[in-house]
């Protein structure tokens, strides 16, 4: 009983999906009443590291100690009666009951006669001491999302929660309602309770914790107080170093811009601002990269370019014409080809056949139909030379979409979106989840397009790649373009800087800043 | 403690064979299920179903009246097939049959002298007309603001049959009617003329013609691709620059104009004149064939032959003192069968024995 002071140790966690190991002999040790960041680009494996300590997933080997004493950490229900919750990004509430009775969700007690009076004062009397203000006999819906991710709080706090896992809280909250949460972390921490905090934001970690671990790639890299390291040294130990310099790739003549977005801002899903004010181009001949941790407006960025969410305000311009919320049809006659994030979920209908997928943006022109009429045979040659000519591996035409292997759907999407004749091509993570193979294909394709004149937005996480393909990077980070550096002056470090948040004077001033 | 549990799995794909056998068994199923009941309320099940299926299919008369009764079904079943392709639920085929009797009633009771050439063709567009429009009602607020079909369908169904009482009981009355429910009965010139010395009438033809058009439209033409991108993946085909919301109304409208016509056969070639008991649910009986025939418009066609065998065969169960609420009964087994074996066409379900964990083993042990 030498490890009095962790609130819970993690030791050489290793969890292997199909294909990836997600954690890798991962530590974790979380000193009691502290606040502990953990920090890591997507897939670095946080999620994966607490869904194990919250009992969602089993460890393949390593050893959990809660207080001390080693954990069988079976199920949700385990972890909890250990003490140990989780507030989700996306919460778990039921929109039509009420504070109270969402809290009460679930819980053993009371058996039978659901008296509200005593669990709504407790409710209250849990607003009072960690400053959560929410009316107990609120309905969910009538709650602010900041409002509903203290009532997910109390509900950790009612069940006896003091290891308290908060993942990516501030993602969706307004910097007023950040304050307030921190707040109300601090209290929690005074009273001896322990908070693991999930990021990616760096000012949030120097503000916030008090010992920060970084995760990268499934493996830890770092982990010290946070006293004593800066953002700068977070940002490379989160981005890594072993990247190296962008490969020789034949110049291209850069042309006037397809692309202009001016002042662009637009609303999320949730109706908060995702997109603020965003001023960026693209040339004729160039591949224009998007840098930036998820959720920072990539979506949507590309959705408003494409004409598929609107713009709340500022102008998109395609090939010199102002084509601001547009439909999506006008968008693609315009010239501008969309290789969407979610392949099966936008980018094709999984259940049609290859032919269908593959006309879909062809049908309506004149060579596949006769007027309304379509000539089936006409299509399936189209769409056989385009299989052929791009490499789809398929038994035949015929085969539904969803039967093709990651890569070979995605060949065909770049097929369809590169077949027709366009100026601007949109991509949002193009090799995401495809094998090395098939990587190299996209990418190639990429390249192709690029050298025959066509301007690239390229929107992905994976850095190497953007170094690999783009003549220019821009970082996004809260819906807002951070800077944007040339293909000759890259500087990894200064990259993760702008991705999580911290703003960098431009590069001039900062040699000038260091040689002081 | 050991505990049974069925757990549900999701199939990779739905079997081929499997998706051609689950109408066939969701009949059989119902027929199981309805003979429980028919036993229970001390019938026996084989004499009942004996007694409907020589009432529907032993002779000729039998089948004609299967097929007069499956014409309305046919067409009402063809919309709802269509709008279902866009993954729309249109509930609302009753509503729309009867305005499209109401509009063709109108014309016959407005043009008492003119000749069939006109009186028709104009009866048939009034009709065709009047169910678009009655579709067109919730189909706009669905496309362009989300709100729910299938509420706003069912309940404009109340409108239109209310709507065909006030005017049985008010303004279309006829006079000599004795006080019977009853408009003034249409020339011979309103009337479609029957086929085969039968029952059977011109809406047959109609009905055979809709399903031919509805299979050569929705496989062959760019109208009909864009139908079955939009019903397998919304997002693909908004992605794909395809007017979502334009198709929804369009395929509203011309299920409407469908069971439209539905009803100016019924009116035209049956009633005779207006009435208030023009359907016994043939938009509900619709919903139902549609899913049976897949929402493939010649098994469409199929089925609602077979289902109007069902309501020919309950009429002479009648004779043996079966209620007419059993041949409903036994419709809405079906339509419960056929949505209990779409589901497991698409999950496998397995009977699990596990140990039950129980509180105590749970926790610190060290």
């Amino acid at each position: 009983m030498g490890t009095v002071d962790y609130a819970v140790e993690m030791r050489d966690i290793t969890k292997r999906f199909p294909g990836v190991i997600a954690n890798d002999r991962v530590n974790l040790a979380v000193r009691k009443g502290s606040i502990h960041a953990l920090l890591g680009e997507n897939g670095a494996g946080k999620s994966t590291l607490m869904n194990v300590l919250t009992g969602l997933l089993r460890p393949d080997s390593g050893e959990i100690r809660v207080r001390g004493a080693k954990a069988a950490l079976r199920s949700p229900a385990v972890a909890i009666a250990l003490g140990i919750g989780m507030v989700h990004q996306h919460f778990r509430l039921v929109q039509t009951f009420t504070v109270a009775e969402n809290i009460t969700l679930g819980m053993p007690r009371p058996r039978f006669r659901l008296d509200m009076a005593p669990i709504e004062q407790e409710v209250a009397r849990f607003s009072a001491e960690y400053s959560l203000a929410v009316n107990p006999r609120a309905k969910i819906w009538q709650l602010s999302v900041g409002e509903q991710q203290r009532v997910e709080i109390i509900k950790m706090l009612y069940r006896g929660v003091d290891v308290l896992i908060m993942d990516e809280p501030t993602a969706v909250l307004t910097p007023q309602e950040v304050r307030e949460l921190f707040e109300t972390l601090r209290r929690m921490t005074a009273d001896g309770k322990t908070i693991i905090f999930i990021t990616h934001k760096l000012d949030e970690v120097m503000e916030i914790s008090d010992r920060v671990t970084v995760l990268r790639a499934g493996r830890n890299v770092f982990s010290c107080d946070t006293r004593d390291t800066n953002p700068r040294e977070l940002a490379s130990k989160m981005v890594g170093r072993e990247i190296g310099r962008a490969p020789q790739r034949p110049s291209v003549a850069i042309g006037g811009p397809v692309l202009e977005l001016h002042e662009l801002a637009a609303l999320g899903d949730r109706g908060i601002t995702v997109l603020n004010g965003i001023d960026l181009d693209v040339r004729a001949g160039e591949i224009h990269g998007i840098a930036g941790v998820a959720g920072n407006g990539q979506r949507e960025l590309a959705e408003v370019i494409t004409g598929l969410r609107r713009a709340a305000s500022g102008r998109v311009c395609i090939c010199g014409k102002d084509m601001t919320n547009s439909a999506p049809r006008s968008i693609i006659e315009a010239g501008v080809s969309h290789i969407p994030e979610d392949r099966l979920g936008m980018g094709l209908a999984p259940n049609l056949d290859i032919t269908l997928n593959a006309i879909m943006k062809r049908y309506r022109s004149g060579e596949m139909s006769r007027g309304p009429v379509m000539d089936e045979a006409r299509a399936r040659g189209w769409t056989g030379d385009l299989v052929e000519r791009f490499s789809v591996k398929t038994p035949n035409l015929r085969t539904a979409v969803r039967l093709l292997s990651g890569g070979n759907s995605q060949r065909l999407l770049l097929a369809r979106e590169t077949s027709c004749v366009h100026k601007l091509a949109v991509a949002v993570h193009p090799t995401r989840g495809l094998d090395i193979g098939a990587t190299e294909a996209v990418r190639s394709i990429l390249l192709k397009e690029r050298e025959s004149g066509v301007g690239t937005l390229l929107i992905s996480e994976d850095l190497e790649e953007l170094i690999a393909l783009c003549d220019r990077i821009s970082v996004i980070y809260e819906g807002r373009i951070m800077g944007t550096v040339g293909r000759d002056q890259l500087d990894l470090e200064e990259i993760g800087m702008m991705m999580a948040g911290m703003a960098t004077a431009a590069k001039g001033d900062e040699r000038s800043e260091a040689s002081v | 403690m050991n505990a049974l549990k069925l757990v549900f799995e999701k199939r990779e794909a739905v079997s081929p064979a499997y998706k051609f056998i689950s109408p066939l068994l969701a009949i059989v199923m119902s027929l199981v299920l309805g003979a429980i009941f028919l036993l229970a309320s001390g019938f026996s099940p084989l004499k009942v179903y004996y007694y409907m299926w020589w009432g529907a299919f032993s002779d000729w008369y039998g089948i004609s009246e299967t097929l007069v009764t499956s014409i309305p079904i046919m067409l009402c079943a063809l919309g709802v097939a269509l709008a279902a392709k866009m993954l729309l639920w249109n509930v609302g085929a009753e509503g729309q049959f009867h305005m499209g009797a109401c509009a063709a009633a109108w014309v016959a009771l407005s043009m008492p002298g003119a000749p069939a050439w006109q009186v028709l063709p104009l009866m048939v567009l009034a009709g065709m007309a009047a169910g678009a429009l009655w579709a067109l009602l919730p189909a706009v607020p669905r496309a362009y603001l989300g709100v729910n079909e299938i509420i706003t369908t069912l309940l404009l169904n109340y409108v239109a049959i209310y709507w065909v009482e006030y005017l049985v009981h008010g303004p279309w009355r006829d006079p000599v009617s004795l006080n019977f429910p009853l408009s003034a009965p249409f020339s011979d010139a309103a009337r479609l003329p029957f086929l085969f010395g039968t029952r059977i009438h011109w809406g047959l033809v109609f009905a055979l013609a809709a399903a031919a058009l509805i299979w050569f439209v929705l496989g062959r033409t760019k109208w009909g691709y864009e139908v079955t991108v939009i019903g397998e993946n919304p997002r693909a085909a908004r992605y794909a620059g395809m007017n979502i919301e334009r198709n929804i109304v369009l395929s509203m409208c011309i299920a409407g104009a469908l069971a439209g016509l539905g009803g100016m056969a019924e009116i035209s070639a049956i009633a005779g004149r207006m009435t208030r008991q023009l359907s016994p649910g043939y938009g509900y009986s619709a919903i139902i064939v549609a899913w049976l025939g897949k929402l493939n418009p010649w098994a469409v066609a199929l089925v609602s032959v077979l289902f109007g065998g069902l309501l020919v065969g309950g009429y002479s169960a009648q004779v043996i003192g079966v209620t007419a609420a059993s041949v409903n009964m036994l419709q809405g087994l079906m339509l419960f069968c056929v949505l209990a074996t779409e589901a497991l066409g698409r999950y496998r379900v397995r009977i699990v024995r596990e140990v039950a964990r129980a509180g105590k083993e749970v926790g610190v042990d060290g």
